[in-house]
């Protein structure tokens, strides 16, 4: 029996691998031309800090599985109920799929920081999102990248999260640790900088995240403001001016950075909304995925023999991502072995 | 009667909750229910036209009501110039300038 | 001497009505300040009366500004405005000519066709009572079209019409039955002894087949006349109040009296002025977007009645939109202001902080970004670039942080503390010595020019880039973006600002002509001057005024306000920009 998985990401990969593992045939689709998704742009992984590209590698090798087809440079455009419990998945390039079971591994879309205008992102020089910075560690340009070593650092955190003014009212989890985990990375990187992270409140969620966050203030030195961002400027230097209040001082701060990081939050990719609502698969109103039950029904949808991993259904970290996809893989099987099927 | 062991905090400083008059904070979450909303990020504060200039901090004054300390409030309200910048920064959406004026409000009538 | 008992009803009532009318208008008027009063003395043998005359006719009896948003409900108005009025002409020059007289009492030229013998000719009896007839149809045909609308709203293009309270529906049936009692009083003479034309005539003969007229004819004109008086009676206690008074707010209006600070007299006037036509209820977004009835009609019947209005005081976005589509002209929004309580605590303290505002530099031209300005860096930029390209020396008096305008706090209806404001900040206007100021803010905009008393030209970023532009002073490329403009309430109705961003659209982009130009531009939904509705309510607003822009498939939407950018920015799919943007882009040097 066939599967067809939209989305190349690591959900999609690990899923496949295990599907295929238990004897399936799997269509793998992928929009870009090349699989891993959104960790292609990622450097280093929390808290253990492996490389990102080495995962990315160890993803693709095991794809090389006589079960599995990749469709890359390929969009998955529809879905349809071709019979029952037949879907066909029609393709950008026209190309249509069969199978018995379509699992969405659709991932999120990072937030366009344009769309906060007064952080000055597209704007102003020195501001960047946490995306590029990572982009900036695996090209080793964070020393060079105006003409000298930058002295002092800003993080900002939940940029396009939990912020009802762009309409995200989620927290995207994952911003927090990330912060911290490229601030410890940009202090080995330069030794001599200040490096502030300006957050609303500090969601170490996960295994060693905590511990990452007191290592971060003991050994690399990080401070913390408790403060939101209201609005940046741009000075005759070209840095930028943050305005923030110090929330537990109890005043307004300013600072000049001469690096602003904007931690963007995740939103739900444009994928999943369009081929969801292709079956009838009803959406959070935030846009991801709504799971068959919350707590019993994770992978399942409101429409049997469709079926979701990872991110697509909420911000997830690489860890349940993982977790997810292998869950994903069990809820398939059982389906396609019929136990669930006529229930 | 059981002896409340390291309770006798300094009375200036501290917020001694089942002493303050509630009515102001309850008046507030009536009729500005938005207000309950924050988080104290302090967008508001950061971002305020008039804290710009002088000390004035919105959010905390709208924090002391919310606990039943008005005498700050009543004293700093009016430097506000209900300009409703906030309003454009608050994450949470609380309705800043209606929750300014419903304070505006009960100061007056407690005046009279 | 003409005289039947059965016209003392009518001439009762009359006679009550325009007492009552009297003594209630010469009583408001006399609360007027002394200056107003002035002014009326002035104005009333001046051309400012003839031009009101002539709006009285276009307007009450015409019905021009109901016919241009609502045809059906135009026609219908007019048929009672006019038709009525013209049949009151039509039968007084009979009984003048009939009676070789113009001292007959106003009795006898309503009831004519009862006192005037049919076989009696004189000269052009015929033409009028042609003539009449005619109108009387014309009058029945509207009455025929209100019954409709009362049943079947909707079919006359309206989505929601007032509700009644049943005095309210007592006078309704009086005047409705008014045309139809003297249309049978009419036909029922005409049937028993000859006379009248087309109408009353036909009619008179077919009654008389199968009706004992005798018996009915004389019953009938009781019934017509009595119809009047009541009408006359209940008048001043309905809604129709505002026949009379809209004539007196429209003399008025011209005599140059404003509506002022404070609910008065004038106020008063305003109200009783509102015919409840409820066009209002149709242009208000507060209706179309969020179902809520608080438009000006309700508003006012509110207070009129001493029903709760406290609600709806803050509830308005004081968008302008009923104003512009008022067939009467009130001023609704002066109307509405008046009514929020002035909360102002002066003291010597009062903002004395604004000495702490960085003093500008001094410079012919002077930019004031205003609050939500340094929330929207992409529009200061963009002016800074403009203003460097057209080789302006410009200083930007809030660069590092200013004192607000003062309007928000005018429009929560605190002006003494807004007053004080406008204080401060003309002190760091006069220290630039700026001979214009620029702002890129409506709000800014309509209250450095209207409450502040600046002797230096006060202009909005479009009028001065416009003035550059024409100039010659900043080169421009076409530039090949569709754009449509969404026009700030503050800007376009507020100001009267219209041509100077639809010249700039046009030279630097390609800009799609819309149903929102000019005044009927929609509200963004962020007025501050509402602090009822909340954020979702707000972005619901620009929700549908952002698709309404988007059904135009424009690559961009334009508008000239930093508070719209920013309410659009969240509810928009199309991308959204200040024109000062779209200008910087096509700058050239």
């Amino acid at each position: 029996m066939n599967i067809v998985i939209i989305g190349g990401g690591p959900a999609g990969s690990e899923a496949a691998y295990r599907l295929a593992g238990e004897g399936y045939t799997v269509d793998l689709v992928e929009k870009e031309n090349s699989i891993g998704g959104n960790l292609n742009n990622w450097h280093q992984l929390f808290p253990d800090r492996k490389s990102a590209a080495g995962l990315v590698k160890e993803l693709q090798q095991r794809l090389n599985h006589p079960g599995i087809t990749l469709h890359i440079d390929a969009e998955a455009r529809e879905i349809a109920e071709s019979a029952p419990g037949k879907f066909a998945v029609k393709l950008s390039n026209k190309t249509v799929l069969h199978g018995s079971a379509v699992l969405l591994a659709t991932g999120y879309k990072v937030f366009d920081a344009k769309r906060k205008e007064e952080y000055g992102y597209g704007i102003y020089k020195r501001v960047i999102t946490s995306a590029e910075l990572e982009n900036l560690f695996t090209n080793r340009a964070l020393a060079t990248l105006y003409g000298e070593a930058p002295k002092r650092i800003g993080f900002i955190h939940c940029v396009g999260s939990r912020d009802e003014k762009i309409c995200n009212y989620h927290c995207s989890k994952l911003c927090c640790v990330t912060a911290v985990k490229q601030a410890i990375e940009v202090r080995e990187m330069l030794p001599e900088v200040e490096i502030f992270c300006f957050y609303m409140d500090m969601r170490m969620f996960g295994p060693g995240y905590e511990e990452m966050y007191r290592e971060a203030q003991e050994r690399y030195d990080i401070k913390f403001i408790r403060g939101r961002l209201s609005e940046a400027a741009e000075n005759i230097h070209g840095q930028v001016v943050v305005k923030v209040e110090d929330t537990l001082v109890g005043k307004p701060l300013r600072m000049t950075l001469d690096l602003m990081v904007l931690m963007v939050g995740m939103e739900a990719a444009d994928g999943s909304g369009k081929l969801a609502g292709s079956v009838q698969v009803p959406l959070y109103p935030n846009g991801f995925i709504r799971p068959a039950d919350p707590h019993t029904g994770t992978n399942l949808t409101a429409r049997p023999g469709i079926f979701t991993a990872g991110s697509c259904t909420s911000p997830m970290n690489l860890t349940d991502t993982l977790t997810d996809a292998r869950s994903a893989a069990w809820q398939i099987k059982k389906w396609l072995t019929g136990s669930d099927k006529h229930a | 009667m059981p002896t409340l062991w390291g309770y006798s905090i300094s009375a200036a400083r501290s917020i001694d909750y089942d002493k303050n008059d509630q009515s102001f904070l309850r008046r507030l979450a009536h009729s500005c229910p938005s207000s309950k909303l924050c988080i104290g990020c302090g967008g508001c504060t950061a971002a305020c036209s008039a804290g710009n200039l002088t000390e004035f901090n919105i959010r905390q004054l709208q924090m002391l009501v919310k606990r039943g300390e008005t005498r700050e409030t009543a004293e700093q309200l009016h430097k506000c110039m209900l300009c409703g910048k906030c309003l454009l920064v608050c994450p949470r959406g609380v309705d800043t300038r209606k929750m300014i004026l419903s304070m505006k409000r009960f100061l007056r009538e407690h005046d009279q | 001497m003409y005289y039947d008992p059965f016209v003392l009803p009518f001439t009762i009532g009359l006679t009550a009505l325009l007492l009552f009318l009297a003594v209630k208008y010469i009583r408001w008027i006399r609360t007027f300040r002394k200056s107003e009063r002035r002014k009326i003395r002035k104005g009333m043998f001046s051309l400012k009366t003839f031009r009101a005359a002539g709006e009285v006719f276009s307007e009450c009896l015409l019905h021009r500004k109901i016919y241009r948003t609502n045809p059906f409900l135009g026609y219908m108005h007019t048929c009672f405005g006019l038709g009525w009025f013209l049949l009151i002409v039509a039968g007084k020059t009979e009984s003048m000519v009939y009676h070789t007289s113009a001292f007959n009492p106003p009795y006898f030229a309503i009831f004519f066709r009862f006192f005037h013998p049919a076989k009696e000719t004189f000269p052009y009896s015929e033409t009028f009572a042609f003539i009449t007839d005619l109108l009387l149809l014309f009058i029945l045909s509207g009455l025929f079209l209100a019954l409709a609308k009362r049943f079947w709203s909707r079919i006359v293009g309206m989505r929601k019409t007032t509700k009644h309270r049943p005095l309210d529906l007592l006078i309704l049936t009086s005047l409705w039955l008014i045309f139809p009692l003297r249309f049978l009083a009419e036909s029922f003479t005409s049937g028993l002894r000859g006379g009248g034309s087309f109408l009353t005539n036909n009619a008179g003969e077919f009654f008389a087949e199968f009706l004992p007229l005798d018996h009915l004819t004389y019953p009938a004109w009781w019934a017509y006349s009595g119809m009047l008086g009541l009408f006359f009676v209940l008048l001043p206690f309905s809604r129709y109040m505002h026949i009379p008074t809209e004539i007196v707010y429209i003399f008025l209006k011209n005599w140059g009296i404003r509506q002022g600070t404070k609910f008065n007299a004038f106020s008063k006037i305003q109200m009783y002025a509102c015919s409840r036509c409820g066009i209002c209820i149709d242009s208000c977004q507060l209706n179309s977007s969020l179902q809520m009835d608080v438009q000006p009609v309700y508003f006012l019947k509110k207070i009129r009645h001493g029903k709760e209005y406290e609600s709806l005081i803050e509830n308005c976005l004081m968008c302008g939109r009923c104003e512009a589509s008022c067939p009467v002209g009130l001023t609704h929004n002066a109307l509405r202001l008046s009514k929020r309580p002035d909360l102002s605590r002066i003291t010597k303290n009062t903002y004395s902080y604004a000495k702490n505002a960085a003093m500008p530099a001094p410079a012919k031209v002077a930019y004031f970004a205003g609050c939500m300005g340094q929330l929207t860096p992409t529009v200061t930029r963009s002016m800074e670039r403009i203003l460097e390209q057209a080789g302006v020396s410009c200083t930007y008096i809030d660069k590092e942080g200013g004192v607000c305008c003062g309007r928000p706090m005018l429009l929560a209806g605190n002006r003494e503390e807004a007053a004080v404001m406008a204080e401060k900040n003309r002190a760091i206007l006069k220290a630039s010595g700026a001979e214009v100021l620029v702002t890129s803010c409506p709000i800014c905009l309509k209250m450095f020019r209207e409450e502040y008393g600046l002797q230096i030209r006060i202009v909005h970023h479009t009028e001065y880039i416009d003035e550059l532009m024409r100039e010659g002073k900043l080169k421009t490329v076409p530039g090949e973006q569709r754009t449509v403009f969404h026009n700030p309430c503050e800007l376009g109705r507020g100001c009267g600002v219209y041509k100077a961003p639809e010249n700039i659209l046009k030279h630097v982009s390609r800009k799609i002509d819309t149903d929102f130009d000019g005044k009927k531009s929609l509200c963004c939904g962020g007025s501050l001057a509402n602090t009822s509705i909340d954020g979702r309510q707000r972005n619901r607003i620009a929700g549908d005024a952002a698709k309404a822009y988007a059904a135009y498939q424009p690559d961009v939407l334009v508008t000239a306000c930093p508070l719209c950018k920013k309410t659009f920015a969240t509810a928009s799919a199309v991308p959204v920009k200040d024109i000062a943007e779209v200008v910087a882009e096509c700058c050239r040097p």
